[in-house]
């Protein structure tokens, strides 16, 4: 290709004589080979040649056509196919030698367009004709079913369209079987037994709405619904690269997630909130703990990295989650060209990334109610100390020092490797805060905050620059231990992992062919053009884009969400593709319910506990999920709503039902992240077992038996439960989870000592609480477990169990010690035991772990 | 043993599911209506074409082995060793830790031909190079990532970022497996834990029953396999009797398939528990074989065992063996610390090879050996008062791995490097190329193994990938 510019001089000094002629020699060319992608239909990659200043302008990439210089011009490098790109046209036609010579002779003299080279619309707007991207309306309910039983607005869709299809829908389910779902469905936890002998005794109309309302003001609600939430938002209490540290702090968005959803905080608020907290004005803590939503993104603190790299990751998965969140679009699929299937352009897509690309990541003080009154009563005192401290091992002098030395090496990068690596870990090791922007701010222009956070990062990382020996011999080890021993010792604030907006934007980048290295034209915050226009004044924001994407005119937002809401409660959502409402997804199967629950949605103030409501009070939400053997052949995957699903409960649920079974679960609500007992040889598979800071602290006490949620989820290590029963991995955002049927799932409920203890509890639970005979305790753990009495041909075949196990275990010392550990009064160890064996099938059974 | 078949044309479907819960198969639940991947999803696949391999064990060498130090001899490093390189020639490296300005470091390692080939191999690996014939060295492997977890998460999983599945994943989901009573893809771990912890196993976006399941060198080989203290073998089968024909009697009162699925999980989970005791008990093998993994020693013991139960893995049917080896990375002393991790490896290596060959599995399992990434020409040295303290940072371009076994072409060495290691002079493969090859000597096109996520039909070769054809034999 060296020769190519020489080669291609001597082609235009012989057309000199005669110049290519646009309307004759070059327009045919073009119209032939190039309009069909980069016309008036259809601009790919930004590019088109049917106007003469879009021509000129160039595309995504920047200018291809540099007039009087054909060689250099980008349209001739990639007619010719070079750099590793496919030669355009695509396709097995190339343009014909002659043609290639005729753009080259016309490009080098001069690109001249005729003046009527204009293009009728200059940016047209894309239109589809997509169903979910058409405006919703709320519409008509069908005509009155009145031979049935409806019991909302719901039915009426379901209803008539089961009519027509001449299908009848299933019985409601029985009172018991209902009222576990709804208590699993609303609150993730199954009905205590008073709650159920409630149920049951509420003979009254308006018993079921009763029961409806309680579990809507439980505080559990909000933990079984930001679950989802959590989900989507890619939530994990790690780093996610390599080392994978603990983030520490990141419960405390959780906890505004679960507080938001139990106050029943309107769904646009929350949007606005998560998405532009911090550019609220007069932004209130909980609203930048809000932004903490985009702080699941992954960090890596891997030692030489390209920071750029991982910035342009995190920002790009920021947008593609909200894209994918909010519009059930996958915008990601435009990252390095136009969306192959959806209208979405690649500038479309860099559009939506540049409301992210101009935030920062902060870390803030966000102290819980009663924290500040200690805090600053006790604030000099161990601001005394602490400056004692560092009094005492010399810090200033040494970290001054120190300072000095990484600004040299920030200037002179390559003449010292243990300074290079000292400062590569001030960028990436300082916790709290950005090490590598404090560390250039003069000391005096330094907040309090800023001077602590690099001050540990000195003390903590010192031995990078001199050395462990030189480290050791300051005693800075020493220092480290004690600065926190003394943090612990006093009151400190919560803190929470926001964004904040840059005071002044940079500009963003498309970036060509996805690569963060090559910057194209630069783009301006803007959302998806064949969607409705977003109203913004000057530069868009964060705060535009949430608002946009809960305007009455966003066709997706409503319906996207109503459909994931349908999906928890029926195991499948009206449309079954709920990560994307593309072209390419499945057509709902209730279009005008999925609206009709949207524009609900949309016009009751985006409440979530009302859509909620609706749906558990509709008659479709309780019908029995029995199967229908008859509807097997006409409607195998239930498409029609015949009757309700039988849902694996997910894995979180599997663990509290268990422990609330065993009567061990602890209620409390919010908070840090717990570490219930984990088996050995799980950690030691990843980074953390090389000793980076990263263990785990098994829990005592009650701690131990709080709900899944609260697990501590780390990404490359996750939690055996977790992991086998489907949870995501939360690396990008997940909408949906499996439910998986496997063999591990099985050996984790039959063998893993937590689901032993709670069968113990709950044997336990059932010989002290229960009348001592066999029927009325087995009917007692029955309801503990599954909120029903035993049947008589279950009772039947567990008493010959129990009857074989205690022949088993009769005078095995060592199996009665581990199934019966504490002994109790009037009851023999031996069948204490047997009962614990008993218990532990029940917590196996597929009822147990199914919402019916 | 009855025949399910005859018994369910015979006698009604509830009457047949009380007489056969006592050993549903999987057949069984197929006559129930249930399609057979519905049931067991894992069940053997017909790949796309005929396969030349049937199972993959892949060693990986996690953390990047020196290529220069172990495979392809650099003397022209000799002249420039402790001074730096001309920028020309270093200015468009990636580097991680390093300056291009950094000193040489030449190797210290003799180098010299093996096999009937001629294949090079330093002293460090005197085992292996025994193997030279078997082996299909390359010289000139590529990688877009020059830090380990996106490194690791590329060559995996085919992407830099997270959240896609692993090699094994895509595989177990294109073959299913021919073991019933054991995991299809198993994971394993020697050395400290690896910088992609479980993303070299996950399933990313394929439903979970893809996910590697680790095969754990303490307590229980398998997570959960044994039984909870207090239940014998006896008291284990009798909960299991019990707890299957109470959800037998729940599965007649609902018809839902998903429980006969459900009391199917449980008995594999039974079966489970023998075969997972009756493959990691190695006292069946011989002491000759023991010795020769490598297990009577303490260097060796860690990876040697896993190596030999990788074999007894492939021998029982799993489809995809991952043996992960961490302690490549060394940026420091690798003078000392590589020879440590070649005693750790190599004998059990060279003992794999010996034996797959003698017992005929080299003839249906593909095994690749290497690590995310290889290392600089040039020395990293963190403390420059502590000359021995010399390693090499990290370089993508141009790095060394073999494979060996089914469908691979052995006794060759594919590409080339310049003269001082920088670049990749011939037959440059990306780690791309390395899956799709991978995929093809498995029968599959890598074009054609998708799976359809978030609107996208996502492939483990991304959109990339060729065939390298001078691989395959």
């Amino acid at each position: 290709m060296k020769f190519a510019p020489i080669i291609l001089a001597c082609f235009t000094s012989l057309l000199g004589a005669q110049e290519p002629d646009f309307a004759r020699d070059v327009f045919p060319i073009l119209r032939k080979n190039c309009y069909a992608c980069h016309g008036p239909g259809m601009q790919q990659s930004g590019f088109r040649l049917d106007d003469a200043a879009a021509a000129l302008e160039g595309g995504n990439s920047g200018a291809a056509i540099l007039p009087g210089k054909s060689a250099e011009s980008p349209l001739l490098r990639r007619v010719h196919g070079n750099k590793g790109l496919p030669a355009m046209p695509p396709g097995p036609k190339r343009l014909a030698e002659a043609d290639a010579r005729t753009l080259a002779a016309w490009i080098d003299a001069g690109a001249k367009f005729p003046a009527t080279h204009v293009a009728r619309v200059k940016n047209p707007r894309p239109t589809s004709q997509h169903w979910a991207f058409q405006t919703l309306r709320r519409p008509e309910l069908p005509a009155s079913t009145t031979n049935l039983v409806a019991h909302n607005e719901i039915d009426h869709f379901v209803l008539a369209r089961l009519a027509k299809e001449g299908i009848a829908p299933a019985p409601p389910a029985d009172k018991r079987v209902l009222l576990r779902r709804l208590s699993l469905d609303l609150t993730g936890l199954p009905p205590t037994v008073e709650e159920m002998a409630t149920f049951l005794g509420d003979t009254q109309a308006g018993a079921y709405e009763r029961q409806v309302d309680r579990l809507l003001a439980s505080p559990h609600y909000g933990e079984r619904w930001a679950r989802p939430w959590l989900d989507q938002a890619r939530y994990a209490d790690s780093d996610g690269y390599e080392k994978d540290w603990t983030r520490p702090w990141a419960w405390r968005w959780r906890r505004w997630v679960i507080d938001s959803l139990n106050r029943d905080q309107p769904f646009d608020e929350f949007t606005r909130d998560q998405l532009a907290g911090d550019l609220v004005p007069n932004a209130t803590t909980e609203q930048r703990v809000a932004t903490g939503f985009h702080r699941n993104t992954l960090t890596n603190r891997e030692g030489g990295i390209d920071d750029n790299q991982f910035r342009f990751e995190a920002v790009m998965d920021r947008s593609n989650t909200v894209a994918n969140v909010w519009l059930g679009l996958t915008t990601a699929c435009a990252q390095c060209h136009d969306h192959k299937y959806d209208p979405i352009t690649q500038k479309d897509h860099y559009a939506l990334y540049a409301f992210f690309d101009n935030a920062e990541e902060v870390d803030i003080d966000a102290p819980l109610p009663g924290e500040i009154g200690p805090w600053l009563r006790t604030r000099a005192e161990y601001q005394a100390k602490r400056e004692k401290l560092l009094a005492e091992y010399n810090v200033a002098p040494l970290q001054a020092a120190w300072e000095k030395e990484i600004l040299y090496t920030i200037q002179h990068p390559g003449e010292r490797t243990d300074w290079d690596l000292a400062w590569d870990c001030v960028k990436k090791l300082t916790e709290g805060g950005d090490g590598g922007k404090i560390v250039q701010i003069p000391p005096a222009q330094r907040t309090a905050r800023e001077q602590d956070i690099l001050t540990d990062h000195f003390i903590g990382n010192y031995h990078f620059a001199v050395g462990q020996k030189k480290y050791k011999e300051l005693k800075l080890d020493e220092l480290k231990k004690k600065i926190a021993a003394l943090k612990t010792s006093y009151p400190q604030l919560t803190q929470a992992m926001t964004l904040v907006e840059r005071p002044v934007p940079q500009p963003s980048h498309v970036r060509v062919r996805g690569d963060y290295k090559s910057l194209g034209v630069a783009v301006e915050p803007n959302t998806p053009a064949v969607l409705p226009p977003l109203n913004a004044e000057g530069r868009p924001t964060r705060l535009d884009l949430a608002r946009w994407l809960t305007s009455p005119e966003n066709p997706l937002t409503a319906r996207v969400f109503v459909n994931r809401v349908w999906q928890e409660l029926f195991g499948a959502g009206l449309v079954r593709t709920p990560e994307d409402f593309g072209v390419r997804s499945e057509k709902p199967i209730y279009p005008e319910l999925l609206d009709w629950l949207a524009a609900e949605f949309q016009e009751n103030r985006w409440s979530r506990k009302n859509i909620l409501r609706k749906i558990v009070l509709s008659s479709t939400y309780r019908q029995s999920a029995d199967a229908r053997p008859e509807l097997n052949e006409r409607d195998p995957n239930n498409t029609l709503l015949a009757r309700q699903n039988r849902l694996r409960l997910p894995a979180e649920v599997i663990r509290d039902s268990a422990l609330a079974a065993g009567n061990l679960l602890t209620h409390a609500v919010g908070g840090p992240s717990v570490q219930p007992p984990i088996p050995p040889g799980v950690m030691e598979m990843s980074y953390a077992s090389r000793g980076w800071g990263v263990s785990w602290n098994e829990a005592t006490g009650p701690e131990r038996y709080r709900r899944g949620l609260y697990i501590q989820f780390l990404r490359t290590s996750p939690y055996p439960l977790l992991a086998n029963f489907d949870a995501p991995k939360s690396t990008v955002t997940a909408c949906k989870r499996d439910r998986s049927n496997t063999p591990l799932q099985a050996l984790n409920l039959l063998n893993d000592p937590v689901f032993l203890e709670a069968a113990q509890a709950l044997a336990v639970r059932t010989l002290t609480e229960a009348p001592a005979n066999y029927r009325s305790r087995l009917d007692a753990a029955f309801a503990f477990a599954l909120g029903r009495p035993a049947t008589d041909a279950e009772a039947l075949r567990l008493s010959d169990y129990l009857e074989k196990q205690e022949t088993l275990l009769d005078g095995d010392e060592k199996a009665l010690a581990a199934l019966a550990p504490v002994s109790l009064p009037g009851v023999s160890r031996t069948h204490q035991a047997a009962w614990t064996g008993l218990a532990s099938i029940v917590l196996n059974l597929d009822e147990f772990i199914t919402r019916e | 043993m009855f025949d399910e078949r005859q018994l369910l044309l015979t006698h009604g479907r509830r009457d047949f599911l009380r007489r056969t819960a006592a050993a549903l198969s999987t057949a069984a639940l197929v006559d129930l209506g249930l399609a057979a991947e519905a049931v067991d999803p894992l069940l053997p696949r017909q790949p796309h074409y005929a396969p030349k391999a049937k199972n993959v064990i892949f060693l990986f060498q996690e953390g990047a082995p020196s290529q220069m130090d172990l495979f392809d001899p650099k003397p022209a490093l000799e002249k420039w060793h402790g001074q730096s390189l001309p920028p020309e020639l270093t200015k468009d490296l990636k580097l991680a830790f390093i300056k291009p300005s950094a000193k040489v470091l030449a190797s210290p390692r003799k180098f010299a031909q093996h096999g009937q080939s001629g294949m090079v191999f330093s002293d460090l690996l005197p085992y292996t190079s025994k193997h030279a014939d078997l082996l299909c060295m390359i010289r000139s492997m590529k990688s877009e990532a020059f830090n380990h977890h996106p490194g690791q998460l590329l060559l995996f999983s085919g992407h830099m970022t997270g959240g896609r599945p692993s090699m094994g994943a895509w595989v177990t989901y294109g073959l299913g497996s021919e073991a019933r009573n054991l995991p299809a893809f198993v994971a394993m771990q020697s050395g400290p834990g690896t910088s992609a912890g479980s993303d070299l196993w996950t399933n990313g976006f394929l439903p979970s029953l893809y996910q590697g399941t680790v095969l754990r060198s303490s307590g229980d080989p398998i997570l959960y396999l044994s039984n909870p203290a207090g239940f014998s073998a006896a008291s284990q089968r009798a909960r299991l009797d019990a707890l299957r024909d109470l959800n037998t009697q729940h599965l007649e009162r609902t018809g839902d398939a998903e429980i006969a699925s459900r009391i199917h999980s449980y008995e594999l989970a039974y079966r489970m528990q023998t075969a997972g005791p009756e493959l990691t008990d190695l006292s069946q093998e011989s002491e000759a074989t023991r010795e020769s993994y490598g297990l009577n020693e303490k260097e060796t013991r860690a990876y040697g065992t896993n190596l030999l139960l990788a074999r007894r893995l492939v021998e029982r049917g799993t489809r995809f063996v991952l043996c992960m080896h961490s302690g490549w990375d060394h940026h420091a002393s690798i003078n000392s610390n590589l020879p440590k991790l070649c005693k750790e490896t190599d004998k059990p290596t060279a003992a794999l090879l010996a034996d797959l060959e003698q017992r005929g599995l080299l003839k249906n399992t593909l095994v690749v050996w290497g690590g995310e990434f290889g290392r600089t020409p040039m020395s990293e040295l963190r403390r420059p008062e502590d000359v021995n303290g010399a390693g090499r940072d990290h370089h993508p371009d141009g790095y060394s791995l073999w494979l060996a076994g089914a469908g691979v072409k052995a006794g060759q060495t594919i590409g080339e490097t310049d003269e001082l290691g920088l670049k990749i002079t011939r037959d440059p493969i990306e780690v791309h190329d390395l899956q799709a090859t991978l995929l093809h000597l498995l029968g599959m096109d890598h074009t054609k193994l998708t799976y359809r996520h978030m609107g996208r039909d996502f492939r483990l070769t991304d959109v990339h990938g060729h065939i390298v054809k001078q691989i395959c034999s």
